[in-house]
C-alpha cells in the first residue's frame, strides 16, 4: 500500500486509523512530537521507526538518521532532546558487522547530539521476513519554560524561514539506491537540529512553529502546519534554496524538489518583527549558515500553501497522492 | 368588416435564445405588418407575445417567427394557447417581466454588426468613432450581465445613465437600439483612457490616436476589451513582439493576431470560404489558418516571433468598435495592420478583467494601459476554431460562445460538472440544456481556482440552475476534484440563501475517457441505450487500474464503458518530465519495442550521456514511471524519432508540429506504417512496436520528417479503422464516436472521420465543444446527471 510516502495516505490513516482506535485527543498526530506535562516538567515525547534502504549512504547511514531523526522531533517542540531508547528488528543471517557500525554509527550521532540512549530491545526475525535491520528510536526532552511551539501557532504575517538547502537527503539515497550517477555525488544532510534550535530560541522564545521536512518534503510540512493553524501559506519559487545537483537530479526523474526528503533542515515560522533576528542568528550557526526567507503567512488561501513563479503566476503546491501522476493532458 | 366572431387572441411565448438580440422590435415590427394588435414583452422563459386579429394573420404571424427571426436568436419552443379577446388597435412592446428569472438564455457577446460599424465611421452619425457603439444587434451580453432578466440595471453599465437621446433610441420601437441593453453614445457611453506611467491620462480620441501611435512605435499596451485585457503589439514589429514574448515567459507558444478585415487576413493566410465564414462569423473567433509563404506585394509582414516555427497562424478579426479604431478609419494616420492580440494574464493565470489587477499584475508586460470604465463581470478570452475536413472543429470554446446552451438528447438533473485540471471549462445542466462556461485554464493556478469560484457563481445565477449534483474526473490528484468534494460538504460555495440549507449536492465521478467518449455522444445527440464505439486518444487521463490511459477503445453507452481495447503500456519516465521531454518518450517507446538507442536517432542525440544513464535506468526498473497508454505520447514519441520536436515549451507543441510536418505528404502516401493489434485477456492490445520499428529504420535511411509523419498520421487512422470493424465483427456496433486531444489533430480527424464513413460508420466527431478535455465537462454531465427515464 501507498501509505508510507508521508503524503495523503499516511496522514488519513493517523486521522481515520490510529486516532479513533487509541481514543487519542485532539491534534495528536499533527506535531512531529507529543507535548505533555509530567511532574510539573513540560515534556516532548516522539518516536519514529526506521527502514532506509541503502543502510549505509554517501554522508551516513540508517544509524545517524535513527538518533537524529527522533532527536530532531523532539527539538521541533523547542525541547532539548536527551534521552533516547532504540529497537532492533533484525533478520536472521545479517552479518554482525553490519549491525556494529549501525550501533557506531548511532553512538557517534547521540554523542554529537548529546543524548544518551538509555534502554533498548532487540528481535530477531526469520530469515526472508525482513530486510537485515529496522530501527526504532523513541525520546523525550525538557521543555523550556515560555516556549510554545506547534503547527497550530502559526498566523498570519508570519515570517517562513528554511535552515538550508532543501532536497539534497532524498536525492543522496535515491542515487545510491538506485545506481544513478548525477555528475556531482550527493551527501545526506543528516544532523542534529538541536543547537541550531538553541540559537534561535536565545534571541526569542516567541517562535511559533518549528518542522523537519522529512518525508514527503517541504511542500507536505507546510501543507500540514497550513491545514493545522488555517493560515493561506504563500512561497516565493526563486527563493527556494535548491542546489544545482539537486536541481538537476529532479529535473531528470521528473520529480519536484519541494516534496523530495531532508533529515538536517529545518522550517522555522516568526514573528515578523522577530524574523530578522533568528534568521541573523541561524546564519552565524554551522546547521543554518544557508538560511533564507522562503515566504509567510497570508490571509488568502486559508489551509492552503501557493508559490508564486518566477512570472509572477500563483501554482498551488499540495500534498503528494502517493505516487507522481501526470496530470498534463 | 371585420365581426367579433373572426377576431381571435392568442398568447405565444418563444422559448430560447430570444432576449438581448433584438427580437422585441422584430416581433413588433412583424405584429405591424400582419396588421395585429397586443403586446411582447422579455418574461422569464423567454419572450411573451400576444397578438389578436383574424385567424390567417394570427397563423401567418406564428409561422414567420422562426424563419425571419434576427440571426442572433434561437429558437428552442414555440408555445402558442388561445387566450380571450381583448380588443385595442396597437401593437406595443412592454417592459420586462419582473418575475424570478427562469430558462431565459443570455446572448453570447456578439461582435460589432455593419450597421454599427457604417455609423463608426460616418462622420455624421452620433456614434461617429465612438469605442463603444452597439446595438441590439452586436454589443458584449455575457460578459457584462449580472443578473437576469437580461436588463440595463443586470448590466455592468448599470450605473451609466443614458443621455436623452439615447433614451430616445432606447424607447422607440422602430430603432434599431430599442432596449438594446449595452446602447451608449459619445455623450453618456464609457470612456477611453490612455494610461502611461508618469504621464496624464489622455481619453477618448486622443487615447485611440496616441495608443495607434504608440503600437506604430513599437509599445506592448493592455488593451481592456469584451471579456478580459490583451497584450497588444505591431506584430510586424520583430522587436516588440520579441519583447513581449520574453516579458511574458511565452517559450514558443504562438501569438494570435488581429487584422481588420478578411481582405487584410487573406493577405498574410490561406482563406477558404467555408473558413472566411468561419473568420466573419459573428462570434469572430481566433480561426488557425495555413500562414502564406509567399505574399502578395504590399501585404503587411508578421514577424517570426508571433508563432515560431509554425506553419500556421491564429487569426482573427476585429470584433469591437475600440479595435476598428485601433486599426484606423479613413483619413487616419497609417498604423499596424496586424495585432499581436494575447490574453492579457501573466503565465498560467487567467485572463485579467480587474482594471487594478490590470495595473498591477500586468506591469512589467505593457508599456501602457488602453483601459474603459465598463466593468467586465465575467472573464472570456478568445475562443479558437479550426476546421478539420470542412467542419467547425472548436479548439478553445469561449468568447462569442459561451453561454450558449448545448441541447442535450434527454433530460439531466440540476447538476454541475467541474471538466477536468488543464483548460478547465466547467458546465452546468438541467433538464435538456448544458451550459458549458468559458475557458477558464489551468486548476494548478490560485487565481485560476478563484476565476473557477466567481464563473461558477456567474453562470449559476444566468443559467438559475442550483446543482443537486457535483460531477468531477476520477483523478485523486486533480485541483477540480477536490473543489467537488469540497462543494459536496458543507459549508460549501454551492450552498446559497436559506432555501438550499441542508440540501449536499451529491458528489459523482466519472473516468476521464469515458467523459470524453460521452461529450460527443451528446453533443451528436446520441440516444441512451445504445452503445457506441468509443476512440478517446489522449495525453492523459486516470485509468480504473491507476494508470495514465490515453489510446482507448472503449464500448460504451452514457452508463457504463467496456475498456475493450488500448495501446500497450510503456514507461512514463519521470510523469510530467516525460510530457515536457517527447525524446524522453521516445527513448521509452524504444526500450519498449526493444529498438537500441542508436546515436544516430535524433531522439537519442537531443539527450545528454547523464540523461540517458538515468533513463535508461528508469525504463528499465520503472523508478518514477506509471505505465502508460497514451496515444498523445506516441505522437510525441514519433515527433521527437522524426527529429520535429525534442522538447516543449507549451501543451502538445510536438504534436503540433508533427501534424504540420504530415500535411503536405499524406494525400497520396501510398505505404502507412502497420500497428499489430493481438487479442488478449486485456482486450484488444494494439502494439506500436512495429511502427516503431519502421520508423527508426526511415530515420536511419535518410527519409524525411514529412513521409515519416504523413505514414504515421495513416497507421493511427489505419488503426482506428481496423479496430472499428473489429468491433462491429463481433458486437454489430457501427456508431463511432471520437474524442479526445488528439483528435484535435485535423489532418488525423479528416483521415478518421472519411475512412469510418466510406465503410458505412456512422461518425460522432466534435462540432460544439472542443475533444479535448475543454470538453468533458459536457461527458460528465451525460453520464452523471442523467435522468432516470423509469
Ligand atoms: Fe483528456
Ligand atoms: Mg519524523
Ligand atoms: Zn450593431
Ligand atoms: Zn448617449
Amino acid at each position: 500500500m501507498g501509505h508510507g510516502g508521508g503524503g495523503q495516505l499516511s496522514a488519513e490513516l493517523v486521522q481515520h486509523l490510529f486516532v479513533p482506535a487509541f481514543g487519542s485527543q485532539g491534534d495528536a498526530g499533527t506535531a512531529d512530537s507529543a507535548v505533555f506535562e509530567l511532574g510539573g516538567a513540560r515534556l516532548a515525547f516522539s518516536t519514529d521507526t526506521f527502514v532506509v534502504r541503502p543502510l549505509f549512504f554517501p554522508g551516513g547511514s540508517i544509524g545517524d538518521l535513527a538518533v537524529n531523526g527522533t532527536a530532531n522531533d523532539i527539538a521541533m517542540s523547542g525541547a532539548m532532546p536527551s534521552h533516547l531508547s532504540c529497537g532492533f528488528i533484525l533478520e536472521e543471517g545479517t552479518e554482525l558487522s553490519v549491525l556494529g557500525r549501525i550501533a557506531e554509527d548511532m553512538g557517534a550521532a547521540a554523542r554529537r547530539a548529546g543524548v544518551a540512549i538509555v534502554t533498548g530491545d532487540t528481535k530477531v526475525v526469520d530469515a526472508g521476513h525482513g530486510d537485515q535491520v529496522y530501527v526504532n528510536t523513541a525520546g523525550v526532552g525538557l521543555i523550556p519554560d515560555g516556549v510554545d511551539i506547534r503547527p497550530q501557532r502559526a498566523a498570519v504575517g508570519d515570517v517562513i524561514i528554511v535552515s538550508g538547502a532543501i532536497g539534497v537527503h532524498g536525492i543522496a539515497i535515491m542515487s545510491v539506491r538506485e545506481g544513478l550517477e548525477f555528475g556531482t555525488e550527493i551527501r545526506t544532510d543528516t544532523a542534529c537540529l538541536y543547537p541550531l534550535v538553541a540559537a534561535m530560541l536565545a534571541v526569542t522564545a516567541d517562535i511559533h512553529v518549528l518542522r523537519d521536512p522529512t518525508r514527503g518534503g517541504v511542500a507536505t510540512s507546510l501543507n500540514e502546519i497550513a491545514s493545522a493553524a488555517r493560515v493561506g501559506v504563500r512561497l516565493t519559487e526563486k527563493a527556494l534554496p535548491v542546489p544545482p545537483e539537486v536541481r538537476n537530479a529532479c529535473a531528470l526523474l521528473g520529480l519536484d524538489p519541494l516534496y523530495v526528503a531532508n533529515e538536517g533542515k529545518l522550517l522555522a515560522f516568526v514573528p515578523r518583527e522577530q524574523a530578522e533576528a533568528v534568521l541573523a542568528a541561524m546564519r552565524a550557526h554551522p546547521l543554518g549558515e544557508q538560511a533564507t526567507v522562503i515566504g509567510e503567512c497570508v490571509d488568502e488561501h486559508r489551509a492552503m500553501v501557493v508559490a508564486t513563479t518566477t512570472f509572477g503566476g500563483t501554482r498551488v503546491v499540495d500534498v503528494p497522492i502517493g505516487e507522481q501522476l501526470p496530470r498534463i493532458c | 368588416m371585420l365581426t367579433e366572431r373572426d377576431r381571435h387572441r392568442r398568447r405565444v411565448v418563444v422559448h430560447g435564445l430570444v432576449q438581448g438580440v433584438g427580437f422585441r422590435p422584430f416581433v413588433y415590427a412583424l405584429a405591424r405588418e400582419a396588421g395585429l394588435s397586443g403586446q411582447v414583452h422579455n418574461c422569464s422563459d423567454g419572450v411573451e407575445v400576444e397578438v389578436e386579429g383574424p385567424t390567417p394573420a394570427l397563423e401567418a404571424f406564428v409561422a414567420s417567427l422562426r424563419p425571419r427571426a434576427p440571426s442572433m436568436a434561437r429558437i428552442v419552443a414555440i408555445d402558442v394557447t388561445e387566450v380571450e379577446v381583448r380588443g385595442g388597435s396597437e401593437f406595443e412592446i412592454g417592459l420586462s417581466d419582473s418575475a424570478p428569472p427562469g430558462r431565459t438564455l443570455v446572448s453570447p457577446d456578439i461582435a460589432t454588426c455593419p450597421d454599427c460599424l457604417s455609423e463608426l465611421a460616418d462622420p455624421a452619425s452620433r456614434y461617429y468613432r465612438h469605442p463603444f457603439v452597439s446595438c441590439t444587434n452586436c454589443g458584449p451580453r455575457f460578459t457584462v450581465v449580472r443578473g437576469l432578466p437580461y436588463d440595463r440595471p443586470n448590466t455592468t453599465m448599470a450605473d451609466l445613465p443614458l443621455c436623452a437621446p439615447c433614451s430616445a433610441a432606447y424607447a422607440e420601437p422602430g430603432d434599431r437600439r430599442f432596449h438594446a441593453q449595452t446602447i451608449a453614445c459619445p455623450q453618456c457611453g464609457p470612456v477611453l483612457s490612455l494610461v502611461r506611467p508618469g504621464l496624464a491620462d489622455v481619453t477618448g480620441q486622443d487615447a485611440v490616436a496616441e495608443s495607434r501611435r504608440l503600437l506604430s512605435a513599437g509599445a506592448v499596451l493592455a488593451v481592456k476589451g469584451i471579456g478580459g485585457y490583451h497584450l497588444a503589439c505591431d506584430a510586424s514589429a520583430e522587436q516588440a513582439v520579441a519583447t513581449l514574448r520574453k516579458r511574458k515567459g511565452r517559450g514558443d507558444k504562438p501569438f494570435a493576431v488581429m487584422v481588420a478585415d478578411l481582405p487584410t487576413a487573406r493577405q498574410i493566410v490561406h482563406v477558404s470560404p467555408a473558413e472566411a465564414g468561419l473568420l466573419a462569423d459573428h462570434r469572430r473567433p481566433v480561426v488557425l489558418l495555413d500562414q502564406r509563404r509567399q505574399r502578395p506585394p504590399g501585404a503587411p509582414a508578421v514577424s517570426a516571433s508571433v508563432a515560431p516555427g509554425r506553419t500556421e497562424l491564429g487569426v482573427m478579426l476585429a470584433y469591437t468598435g475600440l479595435h476598428h479604431l485601433l486599426f484606423g478609419l479613413s483619413g487616419d494616420q497609417p498604423s499596424p495592420r496586424v495585432l499581436v492580440m494575447t490574453s492579457g494574464n501573466l503565465a498560467g493565470e487567467p485572463i485579467v478583467i480587474d482594471d487594478g489587477a490590470a495595473r498591477e499584475r500586468l506591469v512589467a508586460l505593457v508599456d501602457a494601459w488602453l483601459v474603459h470604465d465598463r466593468p467586465i463581470r465575467i472573464p472570456c478570452d478568445d475562443s479558437v476554431v479550426r476546421m478539420a475536413g470542412g467542419i467547425e472543429l472548436p479548439v478553445r470554446r469561449s468568447r462569442g460562445f459561451a453561454p450558449m446552451p448545448i441541447s442535450l438528447p434527454f433530460a439531466v438533473r440540476p447538476a454541475l460538472a467541474v471538466g477536468g485540471d488543464l483548460k478547465n471549462t466547467f458546465c452546468l445542466a438541467e433538464g435538456h440544456y448544458a451550459w458549458m462556461s468559458a475557458h477558464v485554464g489551468d486548476m494548478d493556478d490560485w487565481a485560476t481556482l478563484q476565476a473557477f469560484d466567481a464563473a461558477v457563481e456567474q453562470l449559476a445565477t444566468i443559467t438559475s440552475v442550483r446543482p443537486e449534483l457535483v460531477v468531477a474526473d476520477r483523478h485523486p490528484g486533480y485541483r477540480s476534484t477536490a473543489w467537488a468534494r469540497r462543494a459536496t460538504r458543507s459549508p460549501s460555495p454551492l450552498h446559497r440563501g436559506p432555501a438550499e440549507q441542508g440540501a449536499h449536492p451529491q458528489l459523482g465521478l466519472v473516468q476521464h475517457h469515458h467523459a470524453h467518449v460521452a461529450a460527443a455522444m451528446a453533443e451528436n445527440g446520441h440516444p441512451p441505450g445504445e452503445p457506441v464505439v468509443g476512440f478517446a486518444f489522449d495525453g492523459t487521463g486516470y485509468g480504473n487500474d491507476g494508470a495514465v490511459w490515453g489510446g482507448e477503445v472503449l464500448v460504451a453507452d452514457y452508463d457504463a464503458f467496456e475498456r475493450i481495447g488500448h495501446l500497450r503500456y510503456v514507461r512514463l519516465p519521470g510523469g510530467d518530465a516525460a510530457v515536457r521531454n517527447p525524446c524522453r518518450m521516445a527513448l521509452s517507446h524504444l526500450h519498449s519495442a526493444r529498438i537500441g538507442w542508436d546515436p544516430a536517432i535524433p531522439s537519442v542525440a537531443a539527450c545528454r550521456p547523464e540523461e540517458l544513464t538515468v533513463l535508461e535506468r528508469q525504463v528499465r526498473t520503472g523508478l518514477g514511471c506509471s505505465p502508460t497508454s497514451s496515444m498523445g505520447r506516441l505522437f510525441d514519441a514519433v515527433s521527437s524519432l522524426a527529429g520535429v520536436c525534442h522538447r516543449i515549451d507549451y501543451e502538445a507543441e510536438a504534436a503540433m508540429l508533427f501534424e504540420a510536418a504530415a500535411r503536405p505528404a499524406i494525400d497520396g502516401c501510398p505505404d502507412p506504417y502497420a500497428f499489430s493489434v493481438v487479442s488478449g485477456v486485456e482486450g484488444l492490445l494494439a502494439d506500436p512496436a512495429p511502427v516503431l520499428a519502421a520508423v527508426v529504420a526511415d530515420v536511419l535511411a535518410g527519409v524525411g520528417a514529412a513521409r515519416i509523419a504523413a505514414r504515421f498520421h495513416l497507421a493511427v487512422a489505419g488503426l482506428v479503422l481496423d479496430l472499428a470493424e473489429h468491433v462491429r465483427a463481433r458486437r454489430g456496433l457501427d456508431t463511432v464516436a471520437l474524442s479526445g486531444g488528439v483528435f484535435l489533430n485535423a489532418a488525423l480527424t479528416t483521415l478518421c472521420v472519411k475512412g469510418l464513413q466510406q465503410r458505412g460508420f456512422r461518425v460522432l466527431r466534435h462540432r460544439l465543444v472542443p475533444p479535448s478535455d475543454a470538453g468533458i465537462a459536457l461527458g460528465q454531465i451525460a453520464v452523471a446527471a442523467r435522468r432516470d427515464s423509469s
